[in-house]
């Protein structure tokens, strides 16, 4: 199945050439045009019952991980995270490392030799360290280089009949969702899906995407944190699993047109599609670069709710990635520019 | 002032600059040759002229705050729109667009004074009588009444409507052959993002953003060299800002000639849409003219008149200035 595939797929941002590739199987055969850029962002292009404006429709194809940037003389790997990755949530976490996706652990000093005052504060990168069984750093070398990339060895997985389990939700069930629209929906106005890059590490891709483009909207398809802990207030929960789409009005890069982000939330809610707004300003995503783009681009975001992003294991629903195709295929037919 | 007192009582926090707009747009229209807004709600005046094509931008939004949550007992959640002094919001009054004014609380245990722990107050009886005033996503500005006496401004949003005053006085009063842009900007106060835009649309030869400004002359205050009521500041530099020093050095030139007093600004502390003016495209020449301000993001920030009037002379002649270009296109 195409989720799965994608959230499995090995594309921590600077190489999403692996995620990259499925997209493109599953979409050459419904695309008008297909393109790829010299930061990697791919570009689908499907022409529309008008051609007197162009949408953009994009998400980001690289997730959070790490690369390598030493081997010690014993064999250790020392890493740096790439994007935004909470060191409390990968210790003794397994990896895979390099096209050969050799498989490693994330190790830390044993408890015994820690201080007091390391037990009680987090840990940072530098104190941690790939474990990939070698002997010694001769021995390593034979398996991975410097520069190689790691991310989370988790698989896909269902929990319960509406739940998924996985790696990189954030933002495969955007590239799942586009790949979808691409061959399910024929928009109104000629529509460019853009596939973008390295969105984890300052919003790259989408910079040069959207000047490419220059679209008179752009509508960009997220996976946003939810976090609904036991020990959270609600008014802090951002969003709700099983909650429907999140619709962004602001968050910390954008501030979304008001017209537009009410227009998809009414829009959802008239047609019975599950809808809610992300209700505290935090985070920020590739609509923050696509709207200062050139003259400006009136920009929003949906998105679908994931706990424990940028973890080696998010949980997601399907009914809520349900909810977000069917806001943005609203949205291609409907919209009126 | 009654045209400054009017500008900072209309609503316009960052990204929903509508009314502000509609209302500058009432007072400039009949001295313009072309009005327009663009997708980031920038409002753009042109005054036509065959020489260099100049912007002059001043921000319209203010800071405020977006209602997020709303709990079972009517009291909303709110996030900041802008920089908020969070230590000093309790018992500030705010207020949303259709009217409705509330009163920021917060927990009892809330010792750093963090956002998410307060709250604003409408006195609604519950959540259902509270989403019917006001809704997720709806934003609110602080109350803080003009005030005025013969040599002082004290109100809300000074930053950046006196700047707007500015502008627009100008706007009536210049008698140039330079191609004018007058951009009131939007969402300056969240990153300098209008600014950005409407930049690259216009492709200017020279640009100005004219701003507030803090100053140093407060009981031990910070250290800076401005001083209220000691004339118009010409920016040297904000964090967002190194000015081109062409800019700079015309802008002395001309105050000099005119006798406007004027002082030299070195700010730390923030950036202005110069910034975001001068990255944009291939780069712009970029200068600020700033009004100094005291108490910039309460809502009692106190300018005084002379300054106004003083940056109002500076701006018309930096507009009306020939840089001895003919416009090619």
């Amino acid at each position: 199945m195409l989720l799965e595939k994608l959230c499995n797929a090995f594309g921590v941002s600077g190489c999403e050439t692996e995620v990259r590739d499925i997209i493109k199987e599953e979409i050459i055969s419904y695309a008008d045009e297909i393109s790829v850029d010299s930061m990697g962002n791919l570009f689908a292009k499907k022409n529309g019952k008008s051609h007197d404006k162009t949408v953009m429709v994009s998400c980001h194809t690289d997730e959070v991980g790490f690369i390598i940037s030493g081997i010690t003389k014993e064999g250790y790997l020392e890493f740096k995270a790439v994007g935004g990755i909470d060191t409390r949530v990968i210790i003794s976490k397994k990896v895979l490392i390099g096209k050969d996706k050799i498989k490693g652990i994330i190790g830390i000093k044993a408890v015994h030799l820690t201080t007091k005052s390391e037990r009680e504060s987090v840990p940072k990168v530098k104190d941690l360290y790939i474990d990939i069984g070698a002997k010694d750093e001769e021995d390593a070398k034979k398996y991975v280089n410097l520069g190689d990339y790691a991310v989370f060895d988790t698989k896909y997985e269902e929990l319960g009949k509406t739940s998924i389990k996985a790696k990189a939700i954030d933002d495969r069930a955007g590239c799942y969702i586009l790949s979808k629209l691409i061959e399910e929906v024929q928009p109104e106005y000629d529509t460019v899906f853009c596939f973008c890059t390295q969105e984890e590490v300052g919003l790259r891709g989408a910079t040069i995407a959207a000047y490419k483009i220059q679209p008179d909207i752009a509508l960009v398809v997220e996976a946003t944190t939810c976090s609904e802990s036991p020990d959270v207030n609600e008014h802090e929960h951002v969003t709700k699993l099983n909650g429907g789409a999140a619709v962004t009005f602001m968050d910390r890069t954008t501030i979304v047109d008001d017209d537009f982000s009410k227009w998809l939330y009414n829009t959802a809610k008239g047609n019975n599609i599950p809808v809610q707004y992300k209700t505290v300003v935090a985070g920020g995503n590739d609509a923050g670069i696509i709207h200062k783009t050139a003259e400006g681009i009136k920009t929003a975001s949906v998105s679908v709710p994931c706990r424990y992003l940028h973890s080696p294991a998010g949980i997601a629903s399907k009914k809520d990635i349900e909810a977000t195709y069917n806001i943005c295929k609203l949205f291609l037919e409907k919209i009126k520019l | 002032m009654d045209l400054l007192k009017k500008l900072t009582e209309v609503f316009g926090p960052s990204g929903r600059e509508k009314n502000i707009s509609e209302f500058i747009k009432s007072e400039v229209s009949a001295y313009a040759d072309e009005v327009s807004t663009d997708a980031l709600g920038n409002l753009i005046v042109r005054k036509k002229g065959t020489k260099s094509k100049i912007m002059l931008a001043a921000h319209m939004d203010e800071i405020g705050i977006v209602a997020t949550f709303t709990d079972e007992n009517g009291f909303i959640r709110f996030s900041a729109v802008g920089g908020l002094y969070n230590k000093d919001l309790l018992g500030r009054r705010v207020r949303f667009e259709n009217g409705i004014v509330g009163v920021i609380g917060s927990e009892e245990d809330n010792k750093d004074r963090k956002i998410p722990k307060m709250y604003v107050d409408i006195g609604a009886k519950d959540k259902e009588s509270a989403e019917k005033l006001v809704s997720t996503g709806d934003m609110a500005v602080f109350c803080g009444e003009f005030y005025e006496n013969s040599d002082t401004v004290i109100s809300k949003a000074l930053d950046n409507r006196a700047g707007c005053y500015v502008l627009i006085e100008a706007l009536k009063n210049v008698k140039s052959d330079n191609d004018l842009y007058f951009v009131f900007t939007s969402q300056e106060e969240v990153g300098l993002r209008g600014a950005r835009t409407s930049a690259f649309k216009i492709a200017p030869d020279y640009a100005l953003a004219v701003d507030v400004t803090d100053t140093g002359d407060t009981p031990e205050g910070i250290k800076m060299a401005v001083k209220s009521g000691k004339g118009a500041a010409i920016k040297v530099m904000d964090r967002s800002v190194l000015c081109d020093t062409f800019v700079r050095s015309v802008l002395v030139e001309l105050a000099k000639k005119n006798n406007i007093d004027y002082q030299l600004e070195v700010m730390n502390d923030g950036g202005t849409d110069a910034g975001a003016i001068s990255l944009s495209g291939s780069g712009v020449k970029t200068g600020g003219i700033s009004i100094p301000t005291r108490y910039i993001h309460s809502p009692s920030e106190l300018i005084s008149k002379k300054d106004l009037n003083d940056c109002t002379d500076l701006l018309i002649s930096f507009a009306e200035f020939d840089f001895g270009g003919n416009r090619i296109d």
